[in-house]
């Protein structure tokens, strides 16, 4: 295949950035997405120019480091698909293809394609667990959990954080990400305790960083790699609420 | 090689196996609660084991430091374990105990790992699915709300908790939180993309590490009383493996130059079911769950000239079912190992099929005709749908094509019964340890091993060493000679890197190195191989210290000098394995020597002149390594040689 990308190219944070173009030929539809940019980078040594920088890991769709927004979508064209998994075989030969970096507020570019998503583990410092010490717990059965609730908890659990849900949507929201962590640990039993401040903490959060809120577009449902479904945000506003009526003090943010 | 007769000790209590935890747990140091905030302690990876014992650490109130290269401690590569965890907590009441589980471990493991140290993971298992569920992880539920189990790796009995097919990802995610959690609480701080790049050993103790900031390339002296490592295996020295792509041995590596012995580096685990390679720009291998392996029938063609053809071409009477020929009892649910030599003998025969003839059928055509495809919609439906993403095809209609991938690595930092290295202070836990798997890591043993040394080991017996060496350990200064030394020697490797200006890039090299060990370190080995590997490891070090070329500066955000670094240390490492393979002259588990296997093929041990653990001492670059022993004695197994036929 030969193909045509128009890549972001951007030195640092403070670094206005722009794309560049590269035409890149021989590509196998076999290879994967990042795979094609390994053999694009490989050449921009071999011509004594800085590769292209990205953030990519496990490549198997799981560790959530991979991302970035292909032709206007976040992780590229198919459904359910980290970039990482993404293959040549869904373009065509000829595409011209346009490469950028996650755009949000919340998640500052460092190089090119990588940016810094420290406000996801900020927002699960905010309560995203449940408060249990290591040595402190019961035998496991004695916590009947019913299968119904274990798997829907199951279904939230299943985010890799990688932040294309923020990427999507046009208030850059976290929405579908906090959610995810409320819906997972306030369907289980062991969650129920810290449920509600845990929703007004990490929600505290989440507005702290710059996110934006979510106004129903469904965009983040869209493009989301594990089928994290809008149902979560619905539960969370709900624990939310019910903790602003219950709440004894001010939630509490990190500056 | 040189070799010394003051045989490592193991610090493991004598006595009944069944109490010895409890007594050492007796028998050791506590801190003070109050005294705990004094001490400082590194922790360098943050996945299962590490990012447990940070948790548990700044719950007990010391003083914690926590480092990654990744841009969040969520993202280690524990994360893609698919298939669970073992415990031996009995729930389904089939005979399973802790005496079974430490037995099988033993067993599985070839009779190269220390009784004690199994015996005692086998009782902690119950406790990490009990933390764990405290955590709620989402763990398997039967309709009553109770854990469910199923049977994993051939096990006989059903001992394997798991939370769909992402067992490592909730159990991370468990202790992903905790570690949150206690970096709300303060207790903890993290260090995300950055990388430790030098150990500070200062009067033959470890007490800090050098890193570099990843993004702005800041390298920095950082020091504690102690430095526990969490760094994971190191199967990329084979470029192509199921590792994730920044997994690497540097922090292990730099511990081993400064003086930590590195154990039974040969000892690999190869997996049987992953996705062949497709070409030349293949830059990793995923796995498919071996449960596959359960429904479907492995086969190549019996004739070379059938490779070619499509699989529905070539009848039933013509294509060689050889796992099913070669062992009827097991059949397609033989060990890791012997499924994958075999996969490779066929293929050497010039039987494989697929690009590049590396690659053997599994077929659900009998399963799905048996049970339905929409049974084997509901068992295998991710993988199947995995398979289809990667490869184009459509696995309900075409046999799949597997082949063997490097998976785990059972080597690494020697450490004693209390988890630390034989350089005090420096304490070496989950894949980075050698510790209990032998020669060869059971199904789901991998991340009951990683929280088991993070939640339950370390912090106790961190505390014991920390308590009785309190008054020997002097406050060691920011400009300390070694401490200087340490960031000086970091930064002139750096400079080194950026300033060869040659004409290859750091991924050729590490193909080429990949792709060496691959063939002469893989999953057969023989004398004349690894001598080959020997000879050729250090010629192409050579030529990467002098033919390598790393764009940008060491100041910014630079994934090639990043990549430079690891590369330059698996160059190392790879020598030391090859010499481990060499001079392991008996079949192990996961080490097969071909000089060394029964008429029927089989892996054949030599307990009488190998029943130890080798662990070698760094005197040099290209310098011989000092051999030394630590004797294995088994007083409660009994070593047997396996047979599946």
């Amino acid at each position: 295949m030969r193909l045509t990308l128009n890549v972001w190219r951007q030195k640092g944070p403070s670094d206005k950035g722009g794309f560049e173009k590269h035409s890149l030929s021989d590509v196998s539809p076999d290879s994967s997405f990042l795979e094609m940019l390994d053999v694009l980078n490989e050449q921009l040594i071999e011509q004594g120019k800085e590769p292209i920088a990205f953030d990519h890991d496990c490549r198997e769709g799981i560790c959530g480091t991979c991302g970035m927004v292909i032709n206007g979508m976040a992780h590229g064209p198919q459904q359910l698909t980290t970039t990482c998994q993404l293959h040549m075989r869904k373009f065509k030969d000829g595409d011209e293809i346009w490469i950028e970096p996650w755009r949000a507020k919340a998640f500052p570019v460092l190089k090119d394609l990588v940016v810094d998503r420290g406000s996801f583990d900020r927002i699960i410092q905010a309560g995203g667990y449940i408060s249990v010490n290591t040595g402190s717990a019961p035998d496991a059965n004695e916590i009947l959990v019913p299968k119904t609730e274990a798997d829907r908890a199951m279904d939230a659990a299943a985010c890799i954080g990688c932040g294309a849900c923020v990427a999507a949507c046009p208030n850059a929201s976290a929405m579908l990400f906090t959610s995810a962590k409320i819906a997972h640990l306030g369907l289980v039993p062991q969650g129920q305790p810290e449920r509600y401040s845990r929703a007004r903490n990490m929600v505290a959060q989440m507005d702290a960083e710059g996110f934006g809120g979510c106004t129903n577009h469904g965009e983040c449902e869209a493009v989301c790699p594990k089928g994290i479904t809008l149902e979560n945000i619905a539960r969370m506003n709900r624990d939310f609420v019910k903790g602003m009526f219950i709440a004894r003090q001010e939630p509490k943010a990190q500056a | 090689m040189a070799q010394r007769n003051d045989e490592l000790r193991d610090n493991a209590p004598s006595g009944p196996i069944e109490t010895a935890w409890d007594r050492h747990r007796f028998d050791m140091k506590l801190v003070n609660p109050a005294n705990k905030r004094k001490f400082d302690v590194i922790v360098v990876g943050t996945g299962l084991a590490g990012g447990a014992a940070a948790a548990t650490l700044g719950e007990l109130g010391y003083n914690v430091k926590a480092f990654c290269y990744q841009d969040s401690p969520r993202r280690a590569h524990s994360i893609a374990a698919q298939g669970g965890i073992n415990a031996a907590k009995n729930y389904q009441g089939d005979g399973d105990s802790i005496y079974r589980l430490f037995y099988d471990t033993v067993k599985g493991g070839d009779y190269r790992s220390r009784e004690r140290n199994v015996y005692r993971l086998a009782q902690i298992s119950v406790d990490i699915i009990d933390q764990c569920a405290a955590q709620g992880v989402p763990f398997a539920r039967e309709y009553g709300g109770t854990l469910t189990n199923r049977s994993f790796g051939g096990a006989q009995v059903s001992r394997t908790f798991y939370a769909r097919g992402q067992t490592g990802q909730q159990l991370l995610l468990g202790a992903y939180q905790a570690l949150e959690r206690q970096i709300n609480a303060g207790t903890v701080k993290m260090y995300p993309r950055t990388e430790m790049l030098e150990l500070i050993v200062v009067d033959g103790r470890a007490r800090g590490i050098v890193t570099r900031d990843m993004v702005t390339g800041k390298v920095e002296a950082h020091l504690a009383h102690a430095v526990i490592l969490g760094t994971g295996g190191y199967g990329n020295v084979f470029y192509l493996s199921t590792n994730a792509k920044g997994c690497n041995v540097t922090a292990s590596w730099r511990a081993h130059r400064k003086g930590a012995f590195f154990a039974n580096p040969c000892y690999t685990q190869i997996h049987p079911t992953c996705i062949p390679v497709s070409g030349d720009h293949q830059s990793k291998l995923t796995l498919m769950s071996e449960s596959l392996r359960n429904d479907g029938r492995v086969w190549v063609p019996k004739k070379k000239e059938d490779t070619g053809k499509k699989p529905s071409q070539i009848p039933e009477a013509d294509r060689d079912y050889y796992l099913e020929r070669k062992y009827p009892a097991f059949g397609n649910l033989v060990p890791r190992d012997i499924a994958s030599r075999n996969a490779k003998d066929v293929c050497d025969e010039g039987r494989g099929v697929g690009p590049g003839g590396l690659g053997v059928y599994l077929d659900f055509a009998d399963a799905i005709e048996r049970l339905g495809k929409k049974a084997i919609e509901e068992r295998y439906g991710n993988l199947f749908e995995m398979y289809e993403r990667i490869t184009d095809e459509d696995p309900y209609e075409v046999p799949m094509r597997i082949y063997p991938a490097v998976h785990y690595t059972m080597g690494g930092l020697w450490v004693d019964y209390n988890l630390m290295s034989n350089l005090p202070g420096l304490f070496v836990i989950g894949e980075a340890n050698f510790s209990d798997h032998g020669a060869n890591r059971l199904g789901a043993s991998a991340l009951m091993q990683g929280l088991a040394d993070g939640y339950f080991v370390v912090p106790y017996t961190l505390g014991n060493y920390l308590w009785s060496e309190r008054t020997d350990q002097k406050p060691v200064a920011a400009d300390h000679p070694e401490v200087k030394k340490a960031v000086a020697d970091v930064e002139a490797r750096t400079t080194k890197l950026l300033s060869i200006n040659g004409k290859r890039s750091v991924d050729s090299f590490h193909r080429e190195l990949g792709k060496l060990m691959w063939d002469k370190c893989g999953m057969a080995r023989n004398e004349a191989g690894l001598k080959e590997a020997l000879a050729r490891i250090p010629a192409l070090r050579a030529e990467f210290w002098e033919n390598l070329r790393v764009p940008g500066t060491g100041a910014e955000l630079n994934q090639s000098l990043e990549k430079a670094g690891r590369v330059a240390d698996f160059l190392e490492l790879a020598e030391l394995f090859a010499k481990d393979a060499l001079h392991r002259r008996e079949s192990a588990g996961g080490h097969f020597r071909e000089e060394s296997q029964t008429p029927e093929g089989e892996a054949l041990r030599d307990d009488e002149n190998f029943s130890y653990v080798a662990a070698w001492e760094f005197n040099g670059v290209g310098e011989e390594p000092t051999l030394h022993k630590e004797q294995l004695d088994f007083e409660y197994v009994k070593l047997t040689q396996r047979s599946y036929k």
